[in-house]
């Protein structure tokens, strides 16, 4: 059995199980780290795929970034909410799990009607990766993606600025002579009777 | 390289109906924010896998501006659960339905 076989057996069931237990978890932070063992092992597949440049993005960008993110808002938020568990709409659990299960369905039947369950990668991808998977992906990016590279910046730049818009608590209107007054020393309202 | 492609992609499909059964079943809005990212990091699976096929990399740069989008998109989607959650102090969305007809 090559070695990659290997790795691809064991890391597939840990992302299946990761990805359930992520959906099974009452407990908002143990759902996120779930997800980050799932991350980690989808970095693995992208170590497979010869995709080294996204693996470390992977790693760095979604298990190190994003999910701090969230865990962070999880804390913000407190984590002992109770879970309500009653379902609003009738029989809404089942219904999702067989949505589900008819979609892996499909897939399957999709993949071996399509590329078939024997179809092995091509050989050839080294040549293309030669000299370093990341600056054969900056060709690509920087040579037939140049435009939507740029337009990633301003959208990076929207968003960083509407969850700035979003977040911030409005502050109390103050006017230029109250102001003026805070500056001179003049005790405010509250601080006569100390 | 000897594992089929096919794999890669059925794991990904997995992995895609897992995340929209967590969207469809959860509660809470962080979690269903969650199982949004389970789903994207699916399909970003799915486009590096095909990338391998036809060898192109073309794939994998469609899946960097995916993560780029996803990062943003995180960004946004977290700063509006936690506009809720200021406002009505849950994020349970079952509670947020001012808008619905």
């Amino acid at each position: 059995m090559p070695l990659d076989n290997v790795i691809f057996w064991v890391f597939a069931p840990i992302a299946v199980a990761s990805a359930i237990g992520m959906l099974t978890m009452k407990n908002a932070v143990h759902a996120a780290l779930f997800l980050i063992v799932n991350f980690f092992c989808i970095a693995v597949f992208y170590l497979l795929l010869d995709a080294p440049f996204l693996f470390a993005v992977q790693i760095v960008v979604y298990a190190g970034a994003i999910m701090v993110l969230f865990l962070f808002v999880i804390m913000l938020l407190g984590v002992d909410q109770g879970v309500d568990l009653k379902e609003r709409l009738v029989g809404q659990r089942s219904l999702a799990i067989l949505l589900g299960l008819a979609f892996i369905a499909e897939i399957f039947l999709a993949l071996r009607a399509g590329i078939g369950f024997a179809t092995k990668a091509p050989e050839g991808f080294e040549v293309l990766n030669e000299g370093g998977n990341t600056q054969a992906v900056a060709k690509v990016l920087f040579r037939d993606y140049f435009f939507p590279f740029e337009v990633t910046s301003i959208l990076l730049l929207v968003a960083a600025i509407a969850a700035m818009v979003l977040a911030a608590r409005k502050a109390p209107a103050v006017t230029q002579a109250e102001l003026d007054a805070r500056a001179d020393g003049q005790p405010a309202d509250g601080e006569v009777d100390s | 390289m000897r594992t089929p492609i096919a794999y890669y992609l059925l794991l990904s499909g997995i992995l895609f109906a897992l995340g929209t059964i967590g969207v469809l079943t959860r509660k809470n809005a962080l979690l269903i924010f969650m199982s949004v990212e389970l789903q994207l990091n699916a399909v970003n699976l799915t486009l590096v896998a095909f990338a391998r096929l036809h060898n192109d990399l073309t794939g994998q740069v469609l899946a960097f501006f995916s993560m780029v989008v996803a990062a943003a998109e995180v960004v946004v989607g977290l700063g509006i659960i936690v506009a809720i959650y200021r406002r009505r102090r849950t994020v349970d969305v079952d509670d947020a339905r001012e808008l619905r007809w």
